[in-house]
């Protein structure tokens, strides 16, 4: 037949196919060069403030343009305080409705519960905090803040995290809305892990007599934990950069409080209010700072995650 | 009476075949002969290395990463396991169907077209000639001519079957290899099938693998019988059936196995 | 005293109770959100809405320059990034089985899928905005497109995973080569799931409002010219939530229900449409 047409198509077809495989290695490889650059750009941003404050920046709490001093431990202890109660409110919860979709629900209910908690998912996060600033804080602030202080505030070792005056907004409220952020992402992540136990294995338990509950808690919790420690740590990485719904309800002040009803300030949201007002280099440095910060927090909590999730399914490999 | 002097024809000689997965033999030093325009059956229990042995003939192993294999297999007197062998000139001269009905996400028409188009440069007149041609040989023509448009994946099993014949026929190869083509078909399609395997070998050499010995010895003219990655025996067709050589075929074949 | 049977059933019952309380309690604030956002939004959300541009304090006016700026910039985001995600994709499916280079690139890549998005604001300001002086349209799609990238790599890897290998041996057994097996068949046959990713990327950036502060910034007036700065609806939305303006809440109200309302449906659609396909497989 026609051998000349096909020796050259044949070695066209090498090079396009070494061309396409490059071409991929080469967008594969832009991921890696993108990390690296936001990485490197931070670091350069931030080395006027590394250089004038060095470590004790970590340490200081100071915040003041007029006298060019920053330290960013009030925004590091407002963001790790308000992604810590967005956890203790988040993990029950999410735990309970993974058992619901998996084990509890109906069939027909399953699918439709899923996409919601998805679509909660999805609610852009500066709707959250419209939501909590107009609708969520001043019922807070009415219903909920003095009956803690009533109650709360006079008890020793608690009670002065919970008195102080009742303004709706503050560090609990955003831990709160962080919260109801954070659920679907965890609630997701549980259920999936959850999934992947093996049918037989739950059988066996419940052929033993075992009730829902024994089954979740004795034979899906240690058979899942690694995969279900990488989901919280999933949703507290989420928590952790997460700006809007934190900037409309944190209060937005650079105060070191011991009470949670008091306003403070994060590091996402010290860098969504004044990044673009700031004047000055060291100003501008010292926010930027706060994002290598966050980012450096954010990247390991992520990464942890992602090794236990990893491990869980590789786990699941080798198990069939 | 060895295999060799039975074939005067040869089309595929392999020697001293080895496989491996990973670090395990799959393939135990097969030689083998396969001979020209004739149906050529492997059978055997599963994991047995039948299916491995018709991976090797078009390199299809090559995909996967810790997959190897060792010694030469010559078509026509070439080594296709040569490094050098160009590996898709190979497979368009070796065409394969699988056990499961393969269509591509396109068109009925363009599914043939796809492998037409990759080694030669028709007029939309010879295109449409050979797809006919493809879809005749294939006993499908009458059954799809007027939706030739239509999406592949919406014919039945069997069609679909048939259709990845056409495809594979259609490059005009020289060797077809069948993977226990039936194994997902009702009976009637896998006569439809068996039949069409019977046209086919005026055409092209054949091998075909079976888990299913009464296929084996209705469409073919030669057996393999393989165990444990071991070729056990090989003959033509009758006398592996009749009048077995070995102990272990004949158990198999009996029923007296596994 | 309890017989532990009894004990046992009563503490299952108890615990399973609770489970379906948290079920309530998710579902509780998605509908009071949603509640919320139309009992604010739908008021305000008239035709003015989509035919005025952005007011001055204490004026009246509509949304229509934000509503532009958010589509051109997301537009172009999807863009620069799903060609870019959608090989990258490819590579880590189809020939990530050896080197270090895959597996790589998949845990940085879902690192990135969870990474604080402000982070990459600041990012674009430091390589883009610094560069050229100003904030600009063309920043706020850059830094939109990178958080299009990790969502659209990850649904193209899974995707091009769920085709069943024996396809690719299918094409590979007619003499393809890899780049036509790649493109005519296995990208092909994900066509469906990979266009679900994109649209879940779309809803994700569509209500991002962090990466755009310091990149795109705002814009009160009309612009189409993404060298400027430019309007967008979330930007809008808190700064105007933010103020102390009746007429500017109503219409952060409004933008903030027009928001949710198309990435819940741009969810919805993308499940449905990935639903009908693995139906139809």
């Amino acid at each position: 037949m026609t051998t000349l047409l096909h020796e050259a198509s044949l070695k066209r077809q090498t090079v396009f196919d070494m061309l396409f495989r490059n071409l991929t290695r080469l967008a594969a490889f832009a991921v890696l060069a993108l990390l690296a650059a936001i990485i490197g750009s931070l670091i350069v941003g931030s080395m006027p403030a590394i250089n004038a404050f060095g470590f004790s920046f970590l340490t200081s709490s100071a915040w003041n343009p007029v006298t060019d001093e920053y330290g960013a431990l009030i925004p590091i202890i407002g963001t790790l305080v308000t992604s810590g109660i967005a956890l203790l409110i988040a993990i029950p919860v999410s735990f309970g409705i993974a058992i619901f979709l998996t084990e509890l629900s109906p069939r027909w209910l399953r699918r439709p519960l899923g996409i919601a908690v998805e679509l909660l998912a999805g609610i852009p996060s500066i709707i959250y905090g419209m939501w909590g600033l107009f609708i969520f804080a001043p019922l807070f602030a009415d219903h909920v803040e003095p009956w803690l202080n009533d109650h709360i505030g006079p008890l020793p070792l608690l009670g002065p995290f919970f008195s102080g005056p009742p303004m709706g907004i503050g560090m609990l409220t955003a831990g709160i809305i962080l919260a109801i952020m954070v659920i679907p992402f965890i609630a997701s992540v549980m259920r999936d892990v959850f999934d992947v136990v093996p049918t037989m294995l739950k059988e066996s338990a419940y052929g033993l007599g075992a009730t829902t509950w024994e089954v979740m808690w004795n034979v899906v919790l240690p058979y899942t934990k690694i995969g279900v420690v990488g989901g919280i740590m999933l949703g507290l990485g989420r928590a952790l950069g997460e700006t809007m719904a934190v900037t409309f309800v944190i209060g937005n002040a650079h105060e070191l409080h011991k009470s949670l009803l008091m306003p403070g300030n994060s590091i996402s949201s010290a860098l969504a209010n004044e990044f673009t007002e700031a004047v000055g280099d060291l100003y501008t440095s010292s926010l930027i700072e706060l994002g290598l910060i966050l980012f450096f927090i954010t990247f390991v909590v992520l990464s942890l995650a992602r090794l236990m999730l990893y491990r869980l399914a590789k786990g699941e490999g080798q198990g069939a | 009476m060895t295999a060799e002097q039975i074939i005067s024809a040869p089309k595929l000689i392999v020697r001293d075949l080895n496989f491996y997965y990973g670090a395990d033999r799959a393939l135990k030093d097969i030689n083998l002969v396969i001979p020209e325009k004739m149906v050529t059956a492997f059978i055997g229990p599963s994991g047995c290395g039948k299916s491995t042995l018709l991976r090797t003939f078009n390199r299809m192993y090559e995909l996967y990463p810790k997959q190897r294999a060792e010694g030469e297999i010559l078509l026509d007197g070439q080594n296709l396991l040569d490094k050098k062998q160009d590996l898709n000139n190979l497979r368009a001269k070796i065409g394969m169907v699988f056990q499961k009905p393969t269509p591509f996400p396109m068109s009925i028409y363009d599914n043939i077209a796809f492998g037409v188009k990759l080694y030669e440069n028709l007029s939309k007149h010879d295109m449409d000639e050979r797809i006919e041609w493809a879809l005749k040989k294939a006993a499908l023509w009458t059954e799809v001519k007027d939706k030739l448009k239509q999406s592949g994946t919406g014919l039945s099993g069997g069609q679909q079957q048939r259709l990845c014949i056409a495809r594979a026929i259609a490059v005009k190869p020289q060797v077809l290899l069948l993977d226990e083509p039936t194994s997902a078909l009702d009976p009637i399609s896998t006569a439809h099938i068996e039949k069409l395997i019977d046209e086919l070998k005026k055409d092209f050499t054949i091998v075909i693998v079976t888990h299913n010995m009464q296929q084996a010895a209705r469409v073919s003219d030669f057996t393999a019988y393989m165990y444990l990655g071991d070729l056990i025996e090989f003959g033509d067709t009758s006398t592996v059936f009749t009048n077995p050589k070995r102990k272990e075929t004949e158990d198999y074949i009996t029923g007296r196995f596994g | 005293m309890l017989d532990l049977y009894t004990r046992r059933r009563i503490f299952n019952a108890l615990s399973l109770g609770i489970s379906v309380l948290a079920m309530l309690f998710g579902l509780f604030w998605l509908g009071w959100i949603l509640w919320t956002l139309l009992e604010h939004g739908l008021p305000g959300l008239g035709a003015h809405v989509f035919t005025q541009t952005t007011p001055a304090p204490g004026s009246s006016g509509g949304l229509i320059n934000a509503i532009f700026g958010s589509v051109m910039m997301t537009s172009v985001a999807v863009l620069i990034g799903t060609p870019i995600g959608i090989l990258a994709g490819t590579y880590l499916a189809e020939f990530g089985q050896r080197g270090w280079l895959a597996p790589l690139t998949r845990f940085i890549n879902d690192i990135l899928l969870s990474a604080p998005s402000i982070v990459i604001g600041l990012f674009v300001y430091e390589v883009y905005v610094v560069k050229v002086g100003h904030f600009a349209g063309w920043g706020g799609a850059l830094a939109l497109s990178i958080i299009v990238i990790p969502v659209v790599i990850r649904t193209t890897e899974n995707m091009l995973r769920l085709i069943p290998n024996s396809l690719r041996e299918a094409a590979a057994a007619i003499g393809a080569p890899q780049w036509k097996i790649i493109t005519f068949v296995t990208l092909r046959a994900a066509r469906a799931g990979i266009l679900t990713g994109i649209l879940l990327a779309i809803a994700r950036i569509s209500g991002e409002t962090a990466p755009l502060l310091f990149t795109s910034l705002n814009n009160q007036f009309w612009s189409s010219d993404m060298n400027q700065p430019m309007a967008n609806l979330p930007v809008v939305i808190f700064q105007f939530a933010m103020s102390p303006y009746e007429d500017w809440h109503s219409l952060a109200w409004a933008g903030a229900l027009l928001i949710t309302l198309s990435v819940l449906t741009l969810n919805i659609v993308a499940r449905v449409m990935f639903r009908q396909k693995s139906n139809s497989q």
